[in-house]
């Protein structure tokens, strides 16, 4: 499975970062065509990144676009513009209706059949920015196979709550665990939204040590000197992956002699716990093969 | 036409320069016969007082008479104003045809446009930035700009190639019997050291302070034996413009992007042990990967031996921590650095000769384990370009740059692929100030390029396992397809600039531009 620890915003006009942008070493980029964007730049943004695009430099990075949202008139060009040069997926802001996902799923699969990508390759990660798109997370996270991540908004959404940003981020909690909780029960990622103090790199780390521990898989990113820190929040200590090491080989090796229960350090393991030690292998980017 | 080692067509005999010896190779020129030396002064007890009061005084004391050779030093950088008055007062009093030596200028000296203009200044034998080195790119100085090294510099002056007939030397601080120092009054530039040299072999020696002390004073960095003159100025120089208030780390992402690769080059090389002796410059990415190192050092538990060059307040942050043993500074770039060098006996003043001369019996840069400098354009060959830009204008010194990348055993050049659209990364650099022999790696924020004659080093970082590396072809190949192919710069035939090697032979010349 794929990282998502990190994904990084780059301007969609702005073709400087557009072609260094995945130098940084963040786990994914997002091409931004929507608020970053001026609209009378929309045209401009889209030919820049599907040059962008046919490049394809972005090395190991999951390479998706922020589109205009459903209710524009924009998003269908949008994705005309960028699904046949190669992005793992689009990113929808302002997701409120579980029907627009299925819409877009047609649209999508439309344009795959024409530029001859596998169906239902293109993923669709969701923000979901107000209060009624939080409340439909799990319908929405559910709505169609291409979803593939949820993420809940920041400054949109504490508006659409009538609050407004706070240090402590105390207004976000809520929906954080709404998402958090319809992204796990759907199969999708849980991804968090951006901190936007970029010169604070302890409160950076405090949120993301937060939002990790609710169960969020990364965070979006709009300063690439955010990635080491977030990173260094989600990747796993060497005592840590030493330990999943030693459970996973426990469970592996109780698997084949065919015990069922398991023993690591002369403490009984049961399957939660193996799960999570896969799960932190899988955040170190080790492999099951390489633990054998 | 004569063709030097690396390929560059010169001609025989350059107007205003003279014969051209070709480069050779970074080492192989041997010097033969004696130093030169200073005209012989005998100075009884009948004179204990050496103060003028005025600069028009002083330089009719000197002697000073058009055609000659004036030097001066850049210490006080952008706050200078010593040269400008010097020069003002040499035009009205008639003395004309001079020949500038400093040993570097900067914006403020655009002042001196109109006595170049006039005839007062008709060479500059020194580096010629921003304005002057546009007027001089445009063709309007009659005889080339030589530039030289810090290095290359005291090697022609200890050497004869050039006789400084009038050394004209700002001092923060001074005695009356002439003994400089450059801490101790508001014009503070901590290290003398650019002027030692010219001090010990000028002819006659001229000092200007705006802290005139009893005698004698402390911390002396130029001693009375080579002192004739002391002058007596309301202001030598704007504070503000010598030293900056402080040294801050770089927050452009992709400035430590480059600084992170670098560091990981560094660390992942034979030299990264303890003792390790270390230069970078104050500019974004060098000052980005002194922090990286610094913090590798600390997780690593290694002492270095000694920082050197132009020094910052982070240096000297590394000596009070222990991280270094001594900081040997030839030019203190800001004010902790001029309170460190008052102050810790740890931290040394030394002179441009000891810093970087290759014709001595040993200068510092020999002993330098890794050095990280800048570049405006690197080639196939690792020839770096930092005198002329993209335009074909020479606008930049040299510096240290030859020095310390002939001294140091891993020389790293950290620069981006492109500035904006303009592609740092090319076939054939369009001048040569320091020839790729002497160059290890380069770092881009593509990561790090290894020059192949460096097995060992490609080997270490391969083993060391984190550090990106990246072909030159395929980093050549990278800024080929985002920029495409660039216009040739046009020039005239003339030319306007000539490059030093740090031993005397020449690297490239510069040609005026098509107006």
């Amino acid at each position: 499975m794929r990282l998502r620890r990190t994904k990084l915003y780059l301007p969609g006009n702005n073709p400087n970062m557009l072609l260094r942008g995945h130098l940084f070493g963040s786990d994914g980029v997002i091409l931004d065509l929507e608020d970053a964007v001026a609209l009378s730049e929309k045209d401009t943004a889209r030919i820049l990144i599907q040059q962008v695009l046919k490049r394809g430099e972005f090395g190991e990075c999951e390479v998706t676009v922020r589109i205009n949202g459903m209710d524009t008139d924009l998003w269908r060009q949008d994705i005309e513009a960028v699904v046949p040069f190669g992005v793992h997926g689009v990113r929808v802001p302002k997701v409120e209706n579980p029907g627009d996902m299925q819409l877009l799923d047609e649209a999508l699969s439309e344009i795959e059949d024409k530029a001859g990508i596998a169906q239902g390759s293109t993923l669709i990660f969701c923000l979901l920015e107000t209060a009624l798109g939080i409340h439909r997370a799990y319908d929405i996270a559910s709505s169609t196979k291409r979803i593939a991540g949820i993420c809940p908004g920041g400054e949109d959404l504490t508006a659409d709550l009538h609050t407004s940003r706070s240090d402590s981020g105390v207004e976000l909690v809520g929906p954080r665990r709404m998402v958090v909780l319809a992204a796990h029960a759907a199969g999708v990622c849980a991804l968090d939204t951006v901190f936007s103090r970029i010169t604070d790199e302890e409160g950076l780390r405090e949120e993301t040590e937060f939002v990790k521990q609710l169960g969020f898989e990364g965070k979006s990113v709009i300063h690439p000197n955010q990635i080491p820190i977030i990173h260094s929040v989600f990747t796993p200590t060497e005592k840590e992956i030493d330990k999943a090491k030693r459970i996973v080989a426990a469970a592996k090796d109780a698997a084949k002699r065919g015990l069922g229960a398991v023993q690591v350090d002369g403490k009984m393991v049961d399957r939660p716990v193996v799960k999570r030690a896969e799960f932190t292998l899988q955040r170190a980017g080790i492999t099951q093969e390489e633990v054998q | 036409m004569i063709t030097n080692a690396l390929g560059r067509k010169l001609p025989e005999e350059i107007p205003g320069y003279g014969k051209v010896r070709p480069y050779e190779g970074w080492n192989l020129r041997k010097p033969e016969g004696h130093r030169d030396g200073p005209r012989i002064r005998a100075t009884f007890n009948d004179r204990t007082d050496k103060v003028l009061p005025d600069i028009k005084t002083a330089i009719k004391a000197s002697g000073l008479q058009s055609g000659m050779v004036i030097s001066f030093h850049h210490h006080l950088r952008n706050g200078d104003y010593v040269v400008n008055a010097v020069l003002d007062a040499c035009a009205e009093m008639g003395i004309n045809n001079l020949t500038l030596f400093p040993t570097a200028l900067f914006g403020v000296h655009k002042h001196l446009i109109q006595h170049i203009k006039s005839g007062v200044i008709t060479k500059i034998w020194g580096s010629v930035n921003g304005p002057i080195g546009q007027l001089v790119s445009e063709g309007g100085m009659e005889y080339p700009a030589i530039l030289r090294s810090h290095g290359g510099r005291p090697r022609a002056v200890t050497s004869g190639d050039v006789h400084i007939d009038v050394a004209f030397i700002a001092s923060p601080t001074a005695d009356r019997y002439g003994n400089l120092s450059g801490v101790g009054s508001r014009s503070s530039c901590g290290s003398l050291g650019y002027a030692h040299t010219d001090a010990l072999y000028a002819d006659v020696v001229v000092a200007l302070t705006d802290n005139l002390q009893p005698y004698p004073i402390a911390n002396i960095g130029i001693s009375q034996l080579n002192v004739d003159f002391v002058v007596d100025m309301e202001s030598i120089g704007d504070p503000a413009g010598i030293v900056s208030g402080t040294t801050q780390v770089t927050r452009d992402p992709l400035r430590l992007l480059i600084a992170n690769h670098a560091a990981k080059l560094i660390e992942a090389s034979p030299y990264f042990h303890d003792g390790i002796s270390f230069q970078t410059g104050a500019g974004g990415i060098s000052l980005a990967v002194a922090k990286f190192v610094r913090d590798a050092m600390r997780e690593r538990k290694i002492k270095g031996s000694f920082g050197l060059g132009g020094i910052t307040g982070f240096f000297v942050d590394m000596l009070k921590e222990g991280l270094f043993e001594r900081l040997m500074d030839v030019q203190s770039f800001d004010l902790d650095a001029v309170r460190s060098i008052a102050e810790n006996p740890n931290h040394v003043e030394i002179s441009a000769d000891w810093y970087a001369n290759p014709w001595n019996a040993g200068c510092a840069v020999n002993m330098l384990d890794v050095v990280v400098l800048g570049a405006t354009e690197i080639d196939r060959n690792f020839n770096v370009n930092v005198n002329t830009e993209a335009t074909g204008a020479l606008l930049h010194g040299i510096g240290g740059h030859q020095d310390t990348a002939s001294g140091a055993k891993l020389t790293v050049i950290t620069q981006p692929l492109l500035r904006g659209r303009i592609p740092c990364v090319v076939d054939n650099v369009y001048s040569v100030t320091t020839p790729g022999e002497v160059v290890d790696a380069l770092v881009t924020e593509y990561g790090v390029t290894i020059n192949p004659k460096r097995g060992d080093l490609m080997d270490a970082a391969k083993e060391a396992g984190d550090v990106p590396l990246i072909s030159m072809e395929e980093l050549v190949e990278k800024a080929h397809a985002l920029t495409g192919p660039m216009d040739p710069v046009e020039v005239e035939d003339r030319i306007i600039g000539v490059i030093e090697w740090r031993d005397g032979t020449v690297l490239d010349v510069v040609r005026q531009l098509k107006g």
